[in-house]
């Protein structure tokens, strides 16, 4: 009896609930996606077209004013702070991957003095807020000579906690026959490290690169205050200097937003099972 | 490739090989383990394991970059953001305020409404992936873009939003970034809109790792909707609720961005958080000691929410 009340249940409200889904889950989309289109919109427009109403999703006139006139602007050297970007988040995330990597294996696969205790304080800085690292960091950088300068960017944000710890649960479920073949054949503990662990993790070590790329791509709070010549900045703070200069130079502002994001969208466009499997794998793990 | 060649020579291992493997892995050198470990720990404990200890002791000293010399004070940083004569510590409390408004604002829409979003997306329909990727788009962003993109459309003004109430008939137009309550509805707005695929796919996640043999069993008892959301949904969650709950109330309580470039703590201060404060006071006025001291108690406040939390979620489980 029980059967036909299962089997009755989900076909009988099939159709009409599904059709209520997708209207739903449209909605939705468009609330996420319009802003960042009109974004993209707005950098294309002259600047009375940016704020003509009714609105232009499609700028009536066409127009690369908006990026001409913040690339010509010596005051506010957009390319160079995309170059510094980029150079930074790719240094950046390099060091994360090797040192993480390279300590995950350990205390994954070996057994030595410490391990435990490590592995604990490592885990334990997971729960302090970033905060109480700012005014301590700010004086190591500025003693270590890195103010105003791309290392402060590069190396205090590379020792990942949470990368070690993503990247050890992975290593932990390699079968250690895969290791032993290795040893057998002669390979020293760096071989089979490079040769037979790195290879099999491939997945996640993309997931934990385009996690660190994404956070040193849009970081905000450092690098607006370790940085002061406008040569040195990163795209993000430029972006904060930016707002002040075209209060309402719409285009000019939208073009800076969009040329700092659409990297990331297409990147993330490219990578996103990657993405969200990995922060989906992050928050269950944590 | 490496992986092939492993494979087919393990076939030829010796027989005598067993003796190298631990339960934990092929023994190592002496050595070896902290050789791999050394890139890291040198970083970690450089520019977090030491700044941990070394902002405590900052935080204890009169630490101003216009002082000749930084004397110990012991605990005179501390106690004076509990002296109600201290404009200090008139303004730090004030930004707490803000930060636990916002907190108290945000936290419950972040944990709620992804999580219905995450039960839509767990149905079983054709784009599901690709509605998954629409609402995770926004939190790939960072919030400088986010700033500026909202600061165009909520701008009195010109600003879409603000137009598009006109056309449903709200004709005065809305301050949004610029007057109470409306500064804390912007902010609280984008934050949700910007963070909130975040957790939803960190629900789904979790949504996907439900037994379904607990759903037949229920719908063979004859449970509703709710009671199954109740009895089996809720209780499957609960460790990803705890750590939903948990990182969202450690990023809220971080919030600075928002604040800095939508409102920039307007009207009155009524919206500078204490994060944007600790900056203003620390790396601005360059009272190092005492912003380290702020840094220092609201770590301290946020881990006793935390544990908080963690005895909630863990009460819980005896239901």
């Amino acid at each position: 009896m029980a059967t036909i009340v299962t089997a009755g249940r989900r076909p009988g409200q099939g159709v009409a609930a599904n059709l209520l889904l997708y209207a739903l889950l449209l909605i939705l989309s468009v609330i996420f996606i319009a802003p960042l289109l009109w974004m993209l919109s707005t950098s294309f427009k002259t600047t009375e077209g940016a704020t003509a109403l009714p609105p232009q999703w499609i700028p009536a006139e066409f127009s690369t004013e908006g990026y001409t006139s913040l690339f010509a602007d010596a005051q506010a050297p957009v390319l160079r702070w995309l170059f510094n970007s980029v150079v930074v988040a790719v240094a950046h995330t390099v060091l994360v991957l090797v040192t993480a990597a390279a300590a995950a294996y350990p205390l994954a696969r070996m057994r030595f003095r410490g391990k435990n205790t490590i592995f604990a304080l490592i885990v334990a800085t997971l729960f302090v807020p970033g905060f109480v690292f700012l005014m301590p960091n700010y004086l190591i950088v500025e003693s270590l000579g890195w103010l105003d300068s791309k290392w402060a960017l590069i190396v205090p944000g590379a020792a990942s906690a949470f990368g070690v710890f993503f990247l050890r649960q992975f290593f932990v479920s390699i079968p250690v026959e895969l290791e032993e073949a290795g040893l057998i054949d002669g390979a020293n503990r760096f071989q089979i490290f490079v040769r037979i662990v790195l290879p099999l993790a491939k997945a996640p070590l993309a997931t934990l690169a385009i996690l660190s790329l994404l956070g040193s791509w849009n970081d905000f709070l450092w690098p607006l205050y370790v940085l002061f010549n406008p040569e040195n900045l990163t795209l993000p703070a430029g972006l904060a200097t930016l707002k002040g200069a075209y209060a309402t130079d719409y285009p000019a502002i939208m073009a800076g937003a969009a040329l700092a994001s659409v990297p990331v969208l297409i990147a993330f466009a490219l990578v996103q099972r990657y993405v969200i499997a990995g922060v989906a794998r992050s928050g269950l793990k944590g | 490739m490496a992986t092939d060649t492993v494979v087919a020579e393990r076939s030829r291992r010796a027989p005598g090989s067993v003796g190298v493997v631990g339960r934990s892995g092929v023994r190592p050198g002496l050595l070896t383990p902290y050789l791999f470990l050394a890139p890291f720990l040198l970083v970690f404990g450089v520019f977090v394991l030491a700044p941990a200890v070394y902002g405590l002791w900052i935080s204890l000293h009169n630490w101003d970059f216009f002082l000749p010399t930084r004397p110990w004070v012991g605990l005179t940083n501390y106690l004076n953001l509990f002296d109600p004569d201290n404009l200090l510590a008139e303004h730090f409390w004030e930004s707490m305020l803000a930060t636990g408004k916002f907190v108290l604002f945000s936290v419950p829409l972040l944990v709620v409404l992804p999580l219905g979003l995450a039960m839509l997306l767990n149905r079983n329909f054709r784009g599901r992936t690709a509605f998954r990727a629409i609402y995770f788009a926004p939190y790939v962003l960072g919030v400088s873009v986010i700033g500026l993109l909202w600061q165009f459309l909520l701008s009195s003004n010109v600003g879409l939003v603000n137009y598009y109430l006109s056309k449903v008939g709200l004709d005065e137009a809305i301050p949004w970034l610029t007057a109470l309550p409306w500064v804390w509805i912007s902010l609280v707005g984008v934050t949700v809109w910007w963070t909130m695929g975040f957790n939803s796919v960190v629900y789904l996640a979790g949504l996907q790792g439900i037994d379904t043999a607990l759903y037949d069993a229920a719908k063979v008892d004859g449970a509703s909707r709710w009671r199954e959301f109740v009895h089996v949904t809720l209780p499957g969650l609960r460790p990803v609720l705890l750590f939903v709950v948990t990182m969202t109330i450690l990023a809220s309580a971080n919030m600075f961005g928002q604040s800095y470039l939508l409102t920039a703590g307007n009207p009155s201060n009524e919206t500078r958080t204490a994060i944007m404060f600790i900056a203003q006071v620390g790396l601005e006025q360059f009272r190092i000691g005492s912003a380290a001291a702020m840094s220092y108690l609201l770590a301290l406040l946020l881990i006793v929410i935390s544990a908080a939390n963690f005895v909630f979620f863990r009460s819980k489980e005896g239901d």
